[in-house]
C-alpha cells in the first residue's frame, strides 16, 4: 500500500471539512471495497477519512410507508432490522459472506457504484433518495454510468429513504468466488406502477428495463414476462460469463424476482 | 485515537482478553498489525482480494476480515483471533478439537479462518444444520479438504451426530 494518514472525525461537519480541505482525502466506510483497492494499489490519497464514529450516520427507521437508512449502517444490521421492507432485508443479507456484510455498509455501495453490485438496484428499482450532506438526490439522477455516479468530489452520502413498495423481489445469479451478481433483477411494485432495475448485466452500471416494466405493468406475472428477452446492446462480457449468457440470465432472474415479489 | 509524532497513530484496544496499547501508521491494516507488530501469526494472509476468509478474526463479536480493516478504526474494540480461542494453558477449545478429531484439516492454512467463521455461527446458532453450515462458511475457502470434514467437525462440535454425514 502507498502512505496515507488516517483521520476519524466524530462530527460530519469535521469530516466534510476535512474533505473540502484535501482533494486527495478519501472517504473510508467499511472498507469492504477499498481496503483491497488500496492494497492493489489501485488508489492513492493523502488520508483516509473514516466515517466509522459518525453516529448521525447510524440510524434505521420505518414509517409512513418509507424506509430510512443511514449511510454508515452495515449490511448485517439491514437483513436484521429492515423488516418493514422484506425484500431489501433479503438482498443485504445475500451480499458476500457474513465478515462482508458486518463491516459493508449501504453508503459505501450505493457511493461506489459498482456495475455488478446489490444495492444499485434496489434503490434504482424502487425510485429512492440518496441523501448526502449537500442536497437529495432521486434515483433516476444519480447513478452515472460504472463506479460513478453524480456524487461531487468530497460530498457524503448520508443516508437513503426507501419507498416501501406493496410487492417486491430480487434476485441475483452469484459469481461464487466473490458473491457479486453475474445478473441481478430487483422488480418493485407500487401502485403507480412497477419499476425494474437490473445490476451485473450492463457496460454501463445499474439500468431501469423498461419492456419488462411496461409487461408487468399490464400483467404482474411471471407469465407475462416469461418470452422476454434483453436487448443485447452494451451487455458485459468477461471470462465469468459473456454477454449472451449475461443476458439470458437476466431473463431469467427477472422471472426469479418477480416470483419472489408474488411469494 | 491520537496522533503522535515519532510512530504515527496510538491505539488502545483489547486484544484476546487483554488489554494492548501499540503504534500503527496511517496506512496499517489489522493482519498486518496482528501478524507483523504483535507476532500473532494464526491469522492468515490467503488473497488479495478480501475473498478468502482466511484472516477471519472477531471484532467486538461480529466476524471481520483482518485484511479488510483499517487498524486506525480500532480505538477501543474487542478483537478476537485464533490464539485466543484455546484456553491459556493451551487446551483447544472444542470446537478446535472437533477439527482435529474429524480431520477437518490437511494443510491447516484456511483453518484459523474456519475456526473464527464457526464460531460466529455456533454463537447465533447452537445447533446449525449441514445446509447452514455450508451457507455460512461461503467465504471461506479451502483448497484442501472439499469441506467435508470441516462441516462434520463443526456438526461434531455442536453435539450433532455426524457419523451418517
Ligand atoms: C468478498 C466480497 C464479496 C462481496 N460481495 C458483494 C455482493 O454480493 N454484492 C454487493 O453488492 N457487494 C458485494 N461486495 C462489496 C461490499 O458490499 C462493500 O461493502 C460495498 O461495495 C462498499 O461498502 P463499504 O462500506 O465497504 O465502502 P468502502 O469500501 O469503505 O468504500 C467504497 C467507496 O465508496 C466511497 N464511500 C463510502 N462511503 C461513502 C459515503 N457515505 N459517501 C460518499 N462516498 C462513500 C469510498 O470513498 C470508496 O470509494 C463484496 C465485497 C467483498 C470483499
Ligand atoms: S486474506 Fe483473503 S479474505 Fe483476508
Ligand atoms: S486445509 Fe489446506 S486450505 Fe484448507
Amino acid at each position: 500500500m502507498y502512505e496515507f494518514e488516517f483521520v476519524k472525525p466524530t462530527t460530519l461537519k469535521d469530516a466534510v471539512q476535512i474533505l473540502s480541505d484535501d482533494d486527495e482525502a478519501v472517504v473510508l466506510a467499511g472498507g469492504q471495497t477499498l481496503v483491497p483497492t488500496l492494497r492493489q494499489r489501485l488508489a492513492m490519497p493523502s488520508q483516509l477519512v473514516s466515517l466509522s464514529a459518525l453516529k448521525e450516520l447510524q440510524d434505521l427507521s420505518a414509517d409512513a410507508g418509507m424506509v430510512t437508512i443511514g449511510a454508515g449502517v452495515t449490511h448485517a444490521r439491514v437483513a436484521a432490522e429492515a423488516a418493514a421492507f422484506p425484500a431489501l432485508a433479503a438482498l443485504a443479507g445475500g451480499i458476500g459472506d457474513h465478515a462482508v456484510r458486518n463491516r459493508g455498509t449501504i453508503g459505501g455501495s450505493v457511493a461506489n457504484n459498482d456495475p455488478s453490485a446489490c444495492y444499485p438496484a434496489a434503490v434504482l428499482a424502487c425510485g429512492a433518495t440518496v441523501v448526502t450532506d449537500q442536497r437529495s438526490i432521486a434515483a433516476d439522477a444519480f447513478f452515472d454510468g460504472m463506479f460513478t455516479t453524480v456524487l461531487d468530489e468530497g460530498e457524503i452520502v448520508t443516508g437513503l429513504q426507501f419507498p416501501i413498495p406493496q410487492q417486491a423481489g430480487y434476485a441475483k445469479f452469484k459469481q461464487p468466488a466473490s458473491h457479486f451478481a453475474l445478473a441481478g433483477v430487483f422488480v418493485a411494485k407500487f401502485a403507480e406502477g412497477v419499476r425494474v432495475a437490473v445490476t451485473g448485466v450492463s457496460e454501463d452500471g445499474v439500468f431501469r428495463w423498461a419492456d419488462a416494466e411496461a409487461a408487468l405493468n399490464t400483467d404482474f406475472s411471471v407469465d407475462a414476462v416469461m418470452d422476454l428477452a434483453l436487448p443485447m446492446d452494451d451487455v458485459m462480457s468477461d471470462i465469468h460469463a459473456d454477454a449472451e449468457y449475461r443476458a439470458h440470465l437476466a431473463g431469467v432472474m427477472l422471472k426469479r424476482a418477480v416470483t419472489a415479489a408474488l411469494s | 485515537m491520537t496522533t503522535s509524532e515519532e510512530f504515527g497513530y496510538a491505539l488502545n484496544f483489547t486484544l484476546n482478553g487483554s488489554p494492548v496499547t501499540t503504534e500503527v501508521a496511517g496506512n496499517t491494516l489489522l493482519i498486518d498489525l496482528l501478524r507483523d507488530k504483535l507476532g500473532l501469526t494464526g491469522t492468515h494472509l490467503g488473497c488479495d482480494t478480501s475473498q478468502c476468509g482466511a484472516c477471519l478474526v472477531h471484532i467486538d463479536g461480529a466476524s471481520s476480515k483482518a485484511c479488510a480493516v483499517m487498524a486506525g478504526d480500532l480505538d477501543g474494540a474487542d478483537i478476537v483471533t485464533i490464539e485466543g480461542m484455546a484456553a491459556s494453558d493451551g487446551k483447544l477449545s472444542s470446537l478446535q478439537q472437533a477439527f482435529q478429531d474429524h480431520h477437518g484439516l490437511q494443510c491447516g492454512f484456511c483453518t484459523p479462518g474456519m475456526i473464527m467463521s464457526a464460531a460466529s455461527l455456533l454463537k447465533d446458532v447452537p445447533q446449525p444444520s449441514e445446509a447452514q453450515i455450508r451457507a455460512h462458511l461461503d467465504g471461506n475457502f479451502c483448497r484442501c479438504t472439499g469441506y467435508q470434514n470441516i462441516v462434520k467437525a463443526i456438526l461434531a462440535a455442536s453435539g450433532q451426530e455426524v457419523e451418517h454425514v
